[in-house]
């Protein structure tokens, strides 16, 4: 995390920076410079989903980002949508209930590893299982980068952390397994290098109904490639470049990530099981009949033409 | 001012029968009742108690310290309450579930087959509203129209006959033995079904 | 504020006899509550499981989380949604409650939750009566703020105290618990519920200004911001963090010196208008007997055997636990030989009434660890030996 001077202010306030920003529009300008490192791959992502939401067209009052806390917690505050910066691993939850109050919003989570699938793995099994109305961005640096480089439950193993110093040994989560296991409608994987990929998966994602479930990889250059010597962010993306690969529909029980190993990606599971807000709506409509009011109908009425 | 307890185990309807007799009085018989029960882990078994204070005013302090009526279902809750209850207290029990001592005091002791007519109308289950028939027709601490005003919600739909029967078949019966024992007891009609005495 | 219509399909009008916990669910569904996100725990689960049977044909939605921090985050998520939101629960959820409260609490979000008290700490007695979260509902979550707590009696109150909680936690913009226990929780009493005409709601503090200049913390002339929903096209902001009015993160001792005094302030400053007691006796009065909840219940047979006794004893009755009524007992100490505080708990809110007595008069614990209410008797022997 590197602190805002003076001088960075200035700049960012300045009238240049921000209109010649093609993020303008997106990006609650009068909060940059954000916090993230040089190298960092958070920004990326968030690149990504700014080009997917210009690019589907979404109406952006109907848009709301939840996060939870971490650096890529962050990404709440800095998007220019409604926007929630939570507590630590709550933003599933915390999503769960704007969504299932205000139907007609399309709310995405963006938050990493460590907030998502450590403190806050529960919410994500059970939002995945419920197949929650919700698309969740989980931007994966295999740390705890706010905090100072501990380990996480997707840290490698025999990765040095500053929890783990003498190396890693317990077994990470495959974010994509758990999340195809709990029955997510959607699952994907890139890495921050595949920026286009990224963004045309959250395009996919506005067009589902129930959870999908976008894992990103990013490289952590502050904390996680120091601590285990693996260069700065040129050198991170170029072993995305040489050890990843696209395997649309893999099974996701074979894409697990060893220690700077090879990284299987690619849209993983695509499939239309009920949502939660579909599967609530057949049952009471089944046992209560005409006495039901159905519930966040207004989301289908538009465009559905069922 | 009455002060009730009904006792027995855990999934005979003993709650169930606090509730429907302070349903009948709350709201049938504008009279106010404040229903307290012991409260559990078990859903089933164990001793169980449900307590109930029928008032004509509002009801200040909740709980029964010595009732005037106790029911019990149970041997155990027999030998836990009996002791307990007012010295000249009614005290009804069921005649197969419970083996009584003599009554003490001026305690007067009600022994009613409930059991028995529940069988009788087809099923052990509907023990507790013969019992509450019973209790109504002895006491008459609610009116018999507000307790089968109260039995809609409180029993399920389709058994709402079946409890009407049962609940009719106790209260009857109460005033069959009170009949008698104002008759001054004929003697041999049914077992013993009231006893007084001092210790 | 703007009063609004209950909704009739939610008000199920009439004289019922009910226990506290389902005169809670029937005063929040009146009050318009349309979303309840919680976790089963007993002695609370009846709330939600009412609530759960009811909403599917009022309008609304329950829902059932994995834990009590979700169901808490949940319930906040909704509020930004535009719902209004009720919940409930038992100690041990009531703690795992405490790091979203805080959420609540700072994000400045009304909601409205019910603690069925039982005995701790930890699973404790789960079946039995305590009165033991009484601090914890007041310092539960870290950091310095305010809340309002009520200690309804009996099912009645619990139903009007339910819809008095919805509209303080509208009005203040804090969430407002309900402190019952599992006596008042599971006891059926007469409960009247008046027609959707009579009931007094209060709506949200909605901002009607331009599209896209909404801030979240902008106060209006009463000290409160009004509320807008995500999804109205103001691309607002909320944090957990110090935030400034925009909602933005504003992490600087200037602003947590703006944000901190608000939050406290905003209840210390309308304490008067907040608290409710029910005092009885007082003038003339040599001991009086201070409790809440389920124990007043108990208080006023041992007032009654003390007066009988011909001792001048009178009683307050803390309808509002939270903001304590400190003025009042301030002045009642002043007149009073002695104040005796009974409580299902080793002494929590007495130390609240020693702290405003200040040495004026005597003031007594009457300590209960839980699982059984008082013994009656022994709040007159306390009495007694105050007056000796």
């Amino acid at each position: 995390m590197t602190e805002t001077t003076a001088e960075d202010q200035e700049y960012a306030d300045g009238e240049d920076f921000i209109e010649g920003n093609p993020m303008a529009n997106f990006l609650r300008m009068e909060r940059m410079p954000h916090i993230w490192c040089p190298g960092c791959g958070i920004g990326t992502v968030v690149t990504s989903f700014a080009e997917a939401v210009k690019k589907s067209g979404i109406d952006m009052d109907k848009l709301a980002v939840v996060s939870g806390i971490g650096c890529t917690g962050r990404v709440a505050g800095y998007v220019n949508l409604d926007s929630f910066h939570t507590t630590h691993g709550r933003p599933i939850a915390f999503a769960t209930g704007l969504k299932l109050a205000n139907p007609e919003l399309k709310v995405v989570v963006f938050s990493g590893d460590g907030d998502i699938m450590g403190i806050g793995g529960n919410h994500f099994i059970h939002a995945a299982r419920r197949n929650m109305d919700l698309i969740v961005i989980c931007v994966n640096n295999f740390t705890y980068g706010m905090t100072g480089g501990q380990v996480t439950p997707t840290t490698p193993k025999t990765a040095n952390a500053s929890t783990a110093p003498h190396g890693n040994f317990e077994n990470a989560f495959s974010l994509p397994f758990l999340a195809d296991a709990c029955g997510a409608n959607y699952v994907a994987r890139w890495t921050s290098l595949h920026a286009r990929r990224i963004t045309g998966s959250i395009q996919e994602a506005f067009n589902k109904k129930g959870l999908s479930f976008i894992e990103v990889i990013t490289p952590c250059t502050t904390l996680y490639a120091r601590r285990n010597r693996l260069g700065d962010g040129l050198d991170a993306l170029q072993y995305y470049h040489d050890k990843s690969e696209i395997k649309h529909g893999a099974d996701t029980r074979e894409v697990d990530i060893g220690f700077q190993d090879k990284i299987i990606m690619g849209k993983f599971v695509d499939r239309d099981n009920p949502s939660f807000l579909e599967a609530m709506n057949t049952q009471f409509s089944t046992v209560m009949g005409d006495d039901y009011q159905l519930y966040g109908k207004t989301e289908c009425e538009g465009d559905c033409g069922e | 001012m009455s002060e009730i307890r009904f006792s027995g185990f855990g999934g005979q309807g003993i709650v169930r029968c606090a509730l429907i007799a302070g349903k009948a009085a709350n709201i049938f018989d504008d009279k106010f009742a404040t229903m307290t029960q012991s409260f559990g882990p078990e859903a089933r078994g164990g001793a169980c108690a449900s307590q109930l204070v029928v008032s004509d005013e509002r009801i200040a302090y909740p709980y029964v310290t010595k009732a005037d009526i106790l029911i019990t279902l149970s041997q155990e809750a027999y030998d836990k309450y009996e002791p307990q209850m007012s010295d000249d207290g009614v005290l009804i029990a069921d005649q197969d579930l419970v083996k009584t001592r003599p009554a003490r005091d001026n305690i007067t002791l009600h022994v009613v087959p409930a059991t028995r007519f529940a069988e009788e109308l087809g099923n052990r289950i509907f023990t507790n509203l013969v019992t509450l028939g019973f209790f109504t027709g002895i006491t008459g601490v609610v009116s018999p129209e507000a307790m089968k005003n109260a039995l809609p919600g409180l029993v399920p739909d389709r058994f709402l006959t079946h409890n009407v029967k049962a609940f009719e078949r106790g209260y009857d019966y109460a005033k069959e033995v009170l009949g008698e024992s104002k008759g001054k007891a004929k003697a041999g009609k049914t077992k013993v079904n009231k006893k007084k005495g001092k210790k | 504020m703007r009063k609004i219509a209950a909704n009739p399909k939610a008000v199920d009008t009439g004289t019922h006899f009910l226990d506290g916990n389902h005169a809670v669910t029937e005063g929040g569904l009146v009050s318009g509550a349309n979303f309840f996100a919680a976790y089963p725990i007993t002695p609370s689960t009846e709330i939600a499981e009412l609530f759960a049977e009811r909403i599917p044909k009022i309008g609304g939605i329950f829902i059932q989380m994995e834990d009590e921090i979700a169901a808490l985050a949940a319930n906040i998520g909704a509020v930004w949604g535009g719902a209004k939101v009720m919940t409930t629960t038992s100690g041990p959820g009531f703690s795992l409650m405490m790091e979203n409260i805080g959420l609540a609490v700072m994000m400045e979000v009304p909601m409205v939750i019910t603690n069925v008290q039982r005995a701790g700490p930890s699973t404790g007695l789960p079946t039995y009566v305590a009165q033991q979260d009484m601090m914890q509902v007041r310092w539960g979550s870290h950091g310095d703020y305010e809340i309002i707590a009520l200690c309804p009696d009996s099912p009645q109150e619990c139903f009007d105290l339910t819809i008095e909680a919805f509209n303080l936690s509208e009005t203040y913009r804090v969430p407002v618990f309900i402190m019952i226990d599992e006596c008042i929780g599971h006891m059926h009493e007469k409960v009247v519920i008046p027609e959707a005409k009579d009931i007094n709601v209060l709506d949200r503090r909605w901002y009607d200004g331009p599209k896209g200049q909404y801030k979240p913390y902008k106060v209006g002339k009463d000290g409160i911001a009004p509320m807008a929903k995500a999804g109205d096209g103001h691309h607002m902001h909320a944090t957990g963090l110090t935030h400034d009015e925009r909602g933005y993160p504003a992490l600087t001792v200037a602003q947590q010196k703006i944000v901190i005094p608000h939050l406290i302030d905003k209840i210390k400053n309308n304490a008067d208008k907040i608290i409710k007691l029910e005092e009885t006796d007082v003038k003339g009065a040599e001991v009086v007997v201070m409790s809440y909840g389920i124990t007043s219940r108990v208080a006023v047979r041992a007032v009654q055997l003390a007066k009988e006794a011909g001792i001048k004893v009178g009683s307050i009755r803390l309808i509002t636990a939270w903001p304590f009524p400190e003025k009042r007992i301030k002045e009642v100490a002043k007149d009073v030989k002695a104040i005796i505080f009974p409580e299902i708990n080793m002494g929590q809110m007495v130390l609240e009434a020693e702290r405003c007595a200040g040495g004026q008069c005597k003031v007594v614990s009457i300590p209960h660890p839980g699982g059984d209410v008082h013994d009656p008797d022994d709040i007159v022997a306390a009495i007694k030996e105050a007056i000796k």
